[in-house]
Formats: structure tokens, C-alpha cells, sequence
């Protein structure tokens, strides 16, 4: 079974990714923000990151930076989550190291659709 | 967001309705949190971690509104994210009326949230406060830098081969303290000629910029030009046009998502990816080090629905019952024969009183959960009363049991309006009085022994006791010259009494004070006024620390058994001939050092059938409730003891003068008198 790092300040968000993922087969570690996601992914082997950008403690695009530090995660995909007009998140994500991005909010199908493309 | 296909799904459609109620709890929390920030922020030098706190907070809200499907919340918060972006960027300072605008705004967020949640019919309108939002994010052109000086660039670097060396440069900006802030023109692509483009703010000049620069790229790939008005025109104005409509990112745009490498070529994102320390805090890198696998948002706390502790409550209660009971029972046995099992039984007991006083612990809140909301009030009341008004909590941690603190917030609502509205003087006569012209009003809460003891005291022009009296005599209270200060004080609980001059609406209809002690009593517990005119006046509330567990006196009428509750006993003793003395046709009084008191025999009140051979009940009870006395007259007294209240309202229900019920040791159910409303009753 692959796993799935979600990370989001929002538990409401969180939940609702969870639940998607989950009935779609996938293992879910949950995040609240950068740190809590970086401490984990470091215990934890992870297929693939979906991240928020707006976080307290660190935020998304430096989540990607620090995890794509780590040999682990190198080549991990990694999604960004950002705003229909984020285009500063796009570019920093990109500089970071992120795989590709995706708009809030998504519907279910959407988020499903897009990590089939990415996770091996 | 309904139809989905069968992709392997268990379920066939997204029901996102099983998370509305996490989304609301979380919008109200995040709305809380906005409303606390907004008022402890300092104007004039808001910190960044405190603007990005507060952008969250609509990010958050917006974002799950958009994703659960409330339209107008998610509308009106976009508007604030835009306006709360615009200041965590500096690109906007921060003043008063924006931070008023913010705390309205959030009170119409939770307005609409309330619609959802089906406890108003009414949206509220929105178009005028969206209207004066947009107004605010435009308002200022501040040149980006919070001072003068900045300048605003367009730094093109190229033509360059790999595009990601520029990237450095944004790192420049991350890591040298006020160099300024640097911003992609152009999505992270190469342009045609292998050219990048950033609009930098900077009050550093050129030659400075370029040795930084050089070095991540080559000094002749760097054109730095003012940019002019032309690089900030993109974040004016209402509808927030895309400012990089003219770039083209690599990846295919289809609905909502995008890649920026080919998904099946992964391994090459290493390569392309900057080896970087590790970013973050620096302070907090030890911690990730020190705790892997602590996860630091790991919480200590769980969320628990508060039916499910009360339902725990309730079987633990059932639990100390049933334990009594067989305690009691093996009162009798033979210790030496049955000896383990009464050594079981004294075990049995002390783990369930453990295990009561433990569960009764889960429902003890901190006060800080009622204080919390009176910054905001004050903050509105000294707007709308033209004082200034400061406000100070003492002892926020102290606990109160969750259902007495929901009853208890209206109360010292209406006390702190008092105080607001009557207690403190306008800024004038404070200064002519020699005091500052900001009034204080303090909170606190302590505990007390068995009690909590809850203050409201403000430093305003106390008590005025002339006027007290004279109001007292206009509405045909009875006053004496010769009444002491508190006595005075205590008119003031009479119902309908009320010294303001002009009922203004914040406080002061008259319904106030007696409403105040009304529900306090009703929750067992007893409030007290006390003043110094000039000086300020000051509140006490006492409250038991839960409604769960009471401590009672145990009395016999006719073959019954009742509960007094031992707050409202004041003594008792035995009647002899002659104590009690008949007034009118069927009062009774009975003389109590100087005081005469109205007697009650509890069994008529109760109609306990009395049997042949029953004597009259001759051991009287002074009882106290609201103030007054009242003198109860019963067949026995029996013992004190905790005692675990049931509600009788919702097991059978209401019954006058009972206020609950208890099961005792032999099973038996005693029910606890109402004192408050024997009292009434006797002196009506």
C-alpha cells in the first residue's frame, strides 16, 4: 500500500483529503504544518507529499526545500497546494524542488486524478 | 463536487457534509483567535509572525469554505485574505479603522457560519462591507518598504542556460536582514532569450545589488531598471487580474493543476533542486533533531464531544451509587467472617471516589474560556460610551465546571456593562477627580475551599449612597437613616431598581441586578456587592465548583428523607413551648435572637402523610435563600454528607420547591429541596 503525506492547518482540509485518499486505497500520515510534516516524513517512509503553502511553523515551499535536502525524498513527488491567483507559490514551489501544484479548492476526484499521475 | 466515476472508490459519492462540523468548530476557533489578535496587536509595530497569523486565518476559512461549498463566506474572506496579503507584505501599514474593519468583517464571517449551522435565517448583506474592504486593500500605495526610500526594480537576469541560478537571488533577499524583497516576474521560467525577470524592493543602491548578486550569476547578466509605477499597478484595484498573464509556464494548464517537470521523469528534479541547509527556525532545528518521532503538533489534548463526558459522568455517578449501597449493606456482615470481602468493599469505595473526583476533573474548564470574550466588549463599549477603558484578568486559569461556565457568562456580562456604563467616569471628571483618565476593570477568579470565587471590580466612582436611598424611597423600599453601607448596597438587588438617569441600552433597565442574583442562585451560589464612593466598587460572585456533587444535610419529615443543601443551612436547634407564635390565621413565627421569622413544617409544604403516633416535628432549620430566612420545620436531623445531585426534570420532572434528587446508601431516593424557592414561598 503507498503512502500519502497530507499536510494542512486545516483539519477540516486534512479530513476531507484523508478520507478521500483513504477510500481510494492509500495510506495517510496526517501534518498540521511544515515541521510536524518534516519530523514525520523523516520516521516514515512516504510515496508521495500533498502540501498547503500557508502554514505556521513552516510553511509549504519550505517544506519542499528541506525535504528535497534529504536523500529520501529527492525524487519523492511532491504537490503543492495554492490559490487560483497564487502564481508566486507556483514559482517558488518550482524553485524548491516541487513536482507540480494544484488548485484549492479541488473536488475529490480532481486531487485523485492528479496523484495517479505522479505516484509510482 | 457531487458526481464522481467509480474510480475504485468505496463510495460512490463525496459526501463532504460528514465534515462541516469540524469545519465550523474550526472557523470559530480561527475566528476567535483573528478576533484576540486583532485587539492585542500593537498598530503602530505589528509583528510579521502576528500579520501572517491573522492572513491564515482567512486563508484557512476561505479555503474551506470554497471546498465545502459556502459560497458567500468564501467571497467575503477572499476579500479579506487580499487585504490581509496586501499587510503581510508590507505593501499596506496597518491603522485603526483597518483593524476595525477586520473585527467586523470576522463578526459577519461568523454571522454567515451561524446560517449554516441553522441557528439564523438571515444572511447578512455583504456588498457594502465588501465594497469598504476592497476600498482599504487599494488604499494605501505605499512604497512597499514601511519607511521612505524604497525603490521599486526590474532585475532581468540572462541570457543564462539554467534558469534555477537565479533562483539564488531569492535567497539573498531570505537571508540578508533588510536588503529588501524580491519577487518572480515570470513564474520561474526562462523567457525566449534565457532571460528571468524580478521586481525587487530595495532602499540599498545598485552597486550594493550587484555585489550580492554576482554571486550567483555573472555582474554583466544583471540589468537592474526602475520599474515605476508600472510594476505596482498589478496589485491595485478590485478585480485581482492575473499580473503574469503574459508569461506562459511550461506545463500544460488543464483545469486546476499542473506539473513542472514530465511526472515520468522524477529523478531529474534532484539535479535541478538546490541543495539547501535545512530552513526553517534555526532555533527549532535542535528540537527536530532532540524529538523525531515526538511530531511537535502531536497535541497533549483530544478532542472530546461533551455528550460523551456527560454520559461518562453519568455512569460513574451510577457507579459511586451502587458502591454505597453494597457498602452500606455490608455494614452488617460479620467482619471477621467476611473479612476479604469488606476489604474489597473499602477498596471498591476509594477507587470510585477516585475515579469520580478524576471523570468530574474532565469537565473543569478555565475561566480564561468566559474572559476571553470581554476585550472585545470592552473594546465596543468604550467606543460606544465615550471612555477609555482598560481591562485586567486575574487568574484566567482557574477551572470552573463546563456547565457552569456557559451559565455564569451572562451574569458578568451584565456586571461588566455595570461597571462599563455606571461604574466608570468620562475621561473628564476621572481627570478633575485626580484619577487617570482610563478606567480599569478587573476580572478574577480563585479558588476557595469548595468554591470559586469569581470578582468584577472597577475603579470607578463606587457606590453613590445618597442616591441609592433616595431612589430606594421613591419606589417605597423601606430605608432607614441608620442603615450601614452594605445594607444600603444590598436595596440595590431589589427588583426594578435602577439609578441610572437615562436607561441607556448597554445596561441599566432595571432588569439587571435582581436578574444577576437570580441566576446565580440558581446555580447554588451567592453574590455580594461592595463599595467605596469615589474609590471603585467591586463584585463577588462564589460559586460551588460543580453542580454535579453537592454537599447536603440529610433531615427526616414524617418517614422521608430530604436533602437541605448545607449552603443554605444556617443552624438548627430544637423548638421548645413557646418558640413559635401564631400571626394571623394560619403564619407561623418563630423569634431568633431579635429576628422573627415565618416557620414552614416541611411535611405540609411536602404533604407527607403522617402516621398515628407520629410526634410533630420539633427540630427547626433556619434556612437562607437570596438574602432571607426562613425557618423549616422538620422531624429529624439525620447527618451531612456529599451527595451526587440527579436532575429530576429530565428522570421524571419539574417539581416545585425540589430542585433535584439523590439515591441514598439503602437506595432509597432522597430529594433536595429547593431553599430559594421555599423561602419565596414562605415570604410571599
Amino acid at each position: 500500500m503507498q503512502s500519502i503525506l497530507a499536510v494542512d492547518d486545516s483539519a477540516s482540509m486534512r479530513q476531507m483529503v484523508a478520507f478521500t485518499l483513504k477510500g481510494a486505497g492509500y495510506h495517510v500520515i496526517e501534518a498540521a504544518d511544515g515541521q510536524e510534516a518534516y519530523e514525520k516524513a523523516m520516521t516514515q517512509s512516504v510515496d508521495l507529499v500533498l502540501t498547503d503553502q500557508n502554514m505556521p511553523r513552516m510553511d509549504g515551499v519550505t517544506l519542499v526545500k528541506n525535504l528535497r535536502a534529504l536523500a529520501t525524498y529527492a525524487s519523492t513527488p511532491i504537490l503543492i497546494l495554492t490559490t487560483e491567483s497564487g502564481e508566486e507559490v507556483k514559482s517558488k514551489g518550482r524553485a524548491a524542488g516541487a513536482t507540480g501544484w494544484l488548485v484549492k479548492p479541488f473536488d475529490p476526484t480532481k486531487l485523485l486524478e492528479v496523484i495517479r499521475k505522479v505516484i509510482r | 463536487m457531487g458526481e464522481i466515476s467509480n474510480a475504485g472508490l468505496q463510495q460512490d459519492d463525496f459526501d463532504l457534509t460528514q465534515f462541516y462540523a469540524v469545519f465550523f468548530e474550526e472557523a470559530r476557533e480561527n475566528l476567535a483567535n483573528m478576533e484576540s489578535m486583532l485587539l492585542d496587536i500593537d498598530i503602530a509595530r505589528p509583528t510579521d509572525e502576528e500579520l501572517n497569523a491573522i492572513f491564515r486565518v482567512a486563508h484557512s476559512i476561505k479555503g474551506g469554505a470554497a471546498t465545502f461549498g459556502f459560497g458567500d463566506v468564501a467571497t467575503l474572506t477572499h476579500e479579506l485574505e487580499t487585504l490581509l496579503d496586501r499587510l503581510r507584505r508590507h505593501e499596506l501599514s496597518l491603522r485603526r479603522g483597518m483593524v476595525d474593519l477586520l473585527l467586523e468583517a470576522g463578526d459577519v464571517v461568523k454571522a454567515q457560519l451561524a446560517r449554516y449551522q441553522g441557528s439564523t435565517d438571515q444572511s447578512p448583506p455583504t456588498d457594502v462591507l465588501i465594497g469598504r474592504i476592497r476600498q482599504m486593500a487599494a488604499g494605501q500605495e505605499a512604497a512597499a518598504e514601511p519607511t521612505q526610500g524604497a525603490r521599486c526594480l526590474e532585475v532581468r537576469i540572462g541570457p543564462l542556460k539554467d534558469g534555477s541560478a537565479a533562483d539564488g537571488l531569492v535567497e539573498l533577499f531570505r537571508d540578508i536582514p533588510d536588503l529588501g524583497t524580491i519577487e518572480a516576474l515570470d513564474l520561474g521560467q526562462f523567457s525566449a532569450e534565457g532571460v528571468r525577470r524580478f521586481k525587487v524592493m530595495t532602499r540599498s543602491p545598485d552597486s550594493e545589488l550587484l555585489e550580492l548578486f554576482s554571486f550567483h550569476v555573472a555582474r554583466e547578466q544583471v540589468q537592474i531598471a526602475d520599474s515605476g509605477a508600472a510594476a505596482t499597478a498589478p496589485q491595485a484595484g478590485v478585480a485581482a487580474q492575473d499580473p503574469l498573464a503574459g508569461a506562459r509556464p511550461a506545463a500544460p494548464e488543464s483545469d486546476g493543476y499542473g506539473f513542472f517537470v514530465d511526472p515520468k521523469t522524477l529523478p531529474a528534479q534532484a539535479a535541478a533542486a538546490q541543495p539547501a541547509a535545512v530552513e526553517g527556525d534555526p532555533a527549532r532545528r535542535s528540537d527536530a533533531r532532540a524529538k523525531p518521532a515526538a511530531g511537535g503538533l502531536e497535541s497533549t489534548t483530544l478532542r472530546v464531544s461533551v455528550e460523551k463526558v456527560d454520559q461518562l459522568i453519568n455512569l460513574v455517578g451510577e457507579l459511586v451509587i451502587t458502591q454505597a449501597m453494597l457498602t452500606q449493606q455490608a455494614k452488617d456482615l460479620d467482619a471477621v467472617k467476611f473479612s476479604s470481602l469488606l476489604g474489597g468493599i473499602t477498596d471498591l469505595e476509594r477507587s470510585s471516589r477516585h475515579l469520580q473526583e478524576t471523570v468530574m476533573s474532565i469537565r473543569m474548564t478555565p475561566m480564561s474560556f468566559v474572559f476571553n470574550r470581554f476585550p472585545r466588549l470592552i473594546r465596543d463599549l468604550a467606543a460606544k460610551l465615550g471612555k477609555e477603558l482598560d481591562l485586567k484578568m486575574v487568574g484566567e486559569a482557574t477551572e470552573l465546571d463546563k456547565g457552569l461556565i456557559e451559565k455564569i457568562i451572562d451574569p458578568l456580562t451584565h456586571l461588566v456593562r455595570n461597571s462599563a456604563d455606571h461604574g466608570i467616569e468620562t475621561p473628564e471628571k476621572r481627570l478633575a477627580a485626580g484619577k487617570p483618565a482610563h478606567g480599569t476593570i478587573t476580572l478574577s477568579a480563585a479558588h476557595q475551599g469548595g468554591s470559586i470565587l469569581i470578582q468584577v471590580s472597577d475603579d470607578g466612582q463606587g457606590l453613590r449612597r445618597e442616591r441609592i436611598v433616595h431612589k430606594a424611597r421613591e419606589r417605597g423600599l423601606p430605608v432607614r437613616d441608620d442603615m450601614t453601607d452594605p445594607e444600603v448596597w444590598a436595596l440595590i438587588w431589589e427588583p426594578g431598581f435602577s439609578t441610572a438617569d437615562e436607561i441607556s441600552d448597554v445596561s441599566g433597565r432595571g432588569v439587571g441586578m435582581d436578574v444577576v442574583r437570580k441566576n446565580i442562585a440558581a446555580l447554588n451560589g451567592t453574590v455580594e456587592l461592595d463599595s467605596a464612593e469615589g474609590y471603585g466598587t467591586r463584585v463577588t460572585v462564589r460559586l460551588p465548583l460543580t453542580l454535579a456533587i453537592m454537599d447536603g444535610m440529610s433531615i427526616g419529615v414524617g418517614g422521608e428523607t430530604y436533602i437541605l443543601p448545607l449552603s443554605s443551612v444556617v443552624e438548627s436547634f430544637q423548638v421548645t413551648a413557646g418558640m413559635v407564635q401564631t400571626v394571623g390565621a394560619t403564619g407561623r413565627v418563630v423569634k431568633v435572637r431579635e429576628e422573627f421569622m415565618p416557620v414552614i413544617a416541611l411535611d405540609d409544604v411536602f404533604r407527607v402523610p403522617r402516621q398515628d403516633g407520629d410526634r410533630a416535628p420539633e427540630i427547626m432549620m433556619i434556612l437562607e435563600a437570596e438574602g432571607k430566612r426562613v425557618a423549616a420545620l422538620v422531624h429529624e436531623l439525620l447527618g451531612q454528607h456529599q451527595v451526587v445531585v440527579k436532575n429530576l426534570e429530565t428522570n421524571y420532572r419539574r417539581v416545585p420547591d425540589i430542585s433535584g434528587a439523590t439515591i441514598l446508601g439503602d437506595g432509597r431516593v432522597a430529594l433536595i429541596v429547593d431553599t430559594a424557592s421555599l423561602v419565596k414561598r414562605a415570604r410571599h
